[in-house]
Parts: C-alpha cells; structure tokens; sequence
C-alpha cells in the first residue's frame, strides 16, 4: 500500500496536476481569507472554509481522475492487479494519496488560523471543528470520485463526471427547497454535504456528521473494490 | 509447478477458453504456442490472476490463485502483452516503485541493480520509460517480471514488435532464464517456439490442440512418424529393404530417389534403416525425420481446430 500512495504523490508532482492543484486551492483561499477576514475585520475563518466546498467541488476531480482510468488506458492495472496486494490494499493506497495532497492544500489554513491569531484571538474550537469538517468532507468527496474514475478508462469522462457529482453535491440543497413533500426534504437535508457540514462550521463536533462522511467514503472505497472485482469476474 | 485444470473463461457467448489443462515443471520453457485470438492472453490472465476463471483451476507451487492469490501471486513475474509501464517514471525509480509493490524481501538497491544487468538496461536507469525505444520498453518490463526472483515466470508474447537482434537476445534471455525458472511464454510465431521451448502447448478456439516436446510434435499432431530420405539404388531394393525394418508402414516414393517413409511414432527407426539400406547395398544420401515442419502442423491443426 505504500508503495501506491509513495507513486500517487510522485506522479501528482511529477507532473503539473499537484502545482496547478495546489495553486487553486491556495489562490482562492487566499482571496476569500483576504476579503472575508482582513476586508472585514473578521476573527472567523468560517466563511472562508464555506466558500471553499466550491473549489473543493472543482478541484478534487482533477487529482482523481487518472487515479484508475490512467492505469487502465496504459494496462498499469496489470501490475497492481497481479502484484501480492488486495484490491482494498490497492483501492486505499490511491485513496490515501489523494487524500494526503489534500491535506497539503488545506495545510494553508493553519497559516491563515496564525495569521489571525497574530492580530486578534481566534476561536480555535470553530477554526478546528471545521478543519475537521473540511477533511472528512474531502475524504467523502475523493471517495466518490475515485469510484467514478475507476469506472471509466478515459480522464476526460472521469473529470466529466466527477465534476457533475460535485455539482449535484452542491446544488442539493437549492433542490430540496424545491420538494413539496416533507419527506424528499428530509431525506435531501440529511445527505447534504452543506447541511452536514454546517456543525463544523458552529465548532460543534458532532457524531452524526462525523459518521456520515465516513460512512459516505466506505461506502464508495466499498464500491471501488466492487468495481475492479465485477471486471475480474466478467 | 504450474498446474492448470479445467480452465474455462465465457465472456457472455463467446468461450475464450474452452477446459483447458496442462501443466509446467520445475525448470522447464513452456511455450504457449496460438494463432491471434486464440485464447492465449486469457489464460495467462487467469493463471496471474488478474482475471477470474469462469470453471476450473490454476496452482502455483501447491497455492491455488483465488484461494490464496497473495501467495500464488508472490512466486509469478508476469510480463503482460503490452508491458506496464508508468511513462512519467525513470526505469530505475519504476522498479523501485515495483519492487515495493511485490514486497520482495531483498537487499534492494544491490537486487534492482542485479535484473537491471540482466536484462541490460543499466544505461538508461535514469531515462524516463516514455522516451525508451520499444526493445528498452520491453525489457524494462522483463526486469519488473523479474523483480523479487519469482519460480514462474508468464511471458506474453514477449518478442512482438522487436527488430531481430533483440529478438535473437530476448530468446537467448529466456533461455538463459528457463534454466532458474519455470518459464511459461507465449507466441505465434513457430520458429521462436521450437527455438526455445522443451514443450509446447498448442491451443486454437480455446481449446488445446496439442501438448507434446517440441522435437516430437508433428509425429505427435499427425500421430504418425514420418522420415524423409534420400537413397540411391533401384526403387524396388530400396522399398522391399525398408519394409523389412519392424514399426514401417508405409513406404511412399516421392521423387527420383527421394522416399517417405511412415512408420509407428513410439519407435525411433532410424539406426534400423540405415542397417537395412546398408545391407541391400543402398547408401543413404540424405535423412530427415520429422515430415511435416512445426509450420505445416501448426497450419493443419489450426485449421482442423477451427471447424467447431
């Protein structure tokens, strides 16, 4: 396994994808941390990570997507897949590559959390809680796109798709204001990942929210595995 | 040490491959001999396990390869058709990467310098593989099938798209490799077969078709031996002194003093005939067992096998 996640972080560096991510993620950071924190005089970091789960949105597919269709397209999976590991082995050490560049983009925050802590006192219970928050919500989200990635052989379709779940991700709660009925509300709000993850943002560590995002990433690392086991079969 | 029983593969309707068994000793060069499409990259698919058998088994070393595919999977270097490489990775950083992933419990730096000289890519170690020529590519793939020293070694056609001195050198590296390892590689090309192999295992539509030494193939495809001499002497001498010789059976004249001679394929006449001819007082010119080339059989076969 970690001999994958060691070759993940290489080829992320390797080629420009890693820098282009990272540069993203720390432009917009940057801009919201400027207008929302020092434009404003503000102490909360909260508005900064909220805008975020856009760029997040955006700019996980792009790490995810020659996570598996790459390795199929050039027959890669050869080698993972006849080498002495499991397909969870595998699966997780994609999985925890991606996740670590990550947690490099969102390394920036301590930065900004410093930067505040400076020139006022920061409410570390909030800034921590949705870090936290940030991190579980982009373990959920690699999750669901490693899924999609391993189900195609062509980055386009990959970064196509993922692109389009991160949208309905997002949108989900403009739809459930649209639902007449009591119940699709319901069950839209409990899988909404804004609504999920506004806990965080309150400093409130909360066990469902917690469960929720790491059930969502099992659940499609599960599918994952799934996949590659359904093509071995077929 | 390589056991395959029953195998069979269905892809919806088609039967890639059909109950297929055969096996590989400790040692030896198996050649998996085919047309195009014939089934040969699927099962060497199966026994790796990168896919799954729809019927039947494949054991390596006494592991079965779905009941314990880590430890199955451990003792077989597999070099795929296309071999798997990461263009963005230098060939020395590759095997790294490769060596990791097998979890091969060597000295590392001292063993991938080891396979690197083996397969003679020292010079490019520091090359990326995408700027490789194909014979490098190739054998970059070759040292990651090597990494770790498995028993078995799959080779899939391992010589395609080679100008012919590297074939020439990927033949002599298998031969030197075969005397370590099991080999099991497969090809279509005849020569390259013969060349090699102590076996062959002959497979058209999926399905087995011959499995014989490679010396005693064509005998064993037309199941009869066949000898092909050159003899001067009268027609009649010539063919009463064979028929004298036990297991001939048919003596056939095929040219001025050219002779086929069919005879039982357990027996080996040769030293017999020469002793009849010599005594009816006809010196044998030319003598040549073996009738048909390893072509002509693979033609036969081929085309018998594919009247399903």
């Amino acid at each position: 396994m970690s001999a994958i996640i060691k070759r993940e972080l290489s080829s992320y560096f390797n080629s420009a994808i890693g820098f282009i991510v990272l540069a993203v993620f720390y432009f917009f950071s940057g801009v919201f941390f400027n207008f929302y924190c020092i434009y404003y005089n503000s102490s909360s970091l909260s508005a900064v990570f909220s805008n975020m789960l856009m760029i997040v949105l955006f700019l996980m597919p792009l790490v995810t997507m020659k996570s598996f269709a790459e390795e199929k397209r050039q027959k890669t999976d050869q080698a993972l897949l006849t080498a002495p590991i499991s397909l969870f082995e595998m699966v997780m050490g994609k999985f925890i590559g991606a996740f670590i560049l990550y947690l490099i983009c969102n390394a920036i925050f301590v930065v900004y959390a410093l930067i505040i802590a400076a020139f006022a006192t920061p409410d570390w219970a909030v800034i921590i809680c949705t870090m936290i928050g940030m991190l579980l919500m982009g373990g959920a989200l690699i999750a669901i796109d490693l899924f999609i990635s391993a189900m195609t052989e062509s980055q386009v379709i990959a970064a196509v798709l993922s692109i389009g779940a991160g949208l309905l991700i997002y949108m989900l709660d403009s739809l459930s204001s649209l639902a007449n009925s009591d119940i699709v509300t319901n069950i839209i709000n409990a899988i909404s990942f804004n609504k999920n993850l506004s806990n965080f943002t309150y400093g409130i560590l909360s066990l469902p929210n917690v469960i929720y995002f790491i059930s969502v990433a099992a659940l499609f690392l599960f599918f994952t595995v799934r996949v590659f086991e359904r093509r071995r079969w077929s | 040490m390589v056991e395959v029983k029953n195998l069979t593969k269905v892809y919806g309707d088609l039967k890639a491959v059909d109950n297929i068994s055969f096996s590989a000793d400790a040692g030896e060069i198996l050649g998996f001999l085919g047309p195009n499409g014939a089934g040969k990259s699927t099962t060497m698919n199966i026994i790796t396990g990168y896919l799954s058998s729809t019927a039947g088994t494949v054991t390596i070393d006494g592991d079965e390869i779905l009941e314990n595919p880590k430890g199955a999977k451990k003792k077989i270097g597999y070099l795929p058709e296309i071999p798997p490489l990461y263009p963005d990775m230098t060939v020395e950083k590759y095997l790294s990467f490769m060596f990791d992933l097998k979890k091969v419990r060597l000295p590392k730096e001292e063993h991938i310098k080891e396979v690197m000289a083996i397969v003679k890519i020292i010079e490019v170690k520091d090359r990326l593989i995408k700027n490789l020529s194909k014979g490098y590519k190739q054998r970059v793939g070759f040292a990651q099938a090597l990494l770790g020293n498995p028993p078995v070694l799959i080779l899939d056609e391992p010589t395609v798209g080679l100008d012919p001195k590297q074939i020439i050198e990927i033949r002599n590296l298998i031969k030197s490799l075969g005397k370590k390892h099991t080999v099991i590689f497969s090809s279509h090309v005849l020569s390259e077969v013969s060349a090699t192999c102590d076996r062959v295992v002959m497979i058209n539509n999926g399905r087995i078709v011959a499995d014989s030494e490679t010396d005693k193939l064509s005998s064993a495809i037309s199941g009869t031996g066949e000898l092909s001499l050159e003899v001067e002497g009268s027609a009649s001498a010539v063919s009463d002194a064979l028929n004298t010789v036990t297991g001939v059976r048919k003596v056939e004249k095929t040219g001025a003093k050219t002779y086929k001679v069919l005879f039982d394929p357990d027996l080996d006449i040769r030293k017999a005939v020469f002793r009849a001819l010599a005594k009816a007082d006809c010196p044998i010119l030319e003598m040549r067992q073996g009738g048909l080339s390893l072509e002509e059989s693979f033609l036969k076969l081929t085309e018998g096998g594919g009247a399903q």
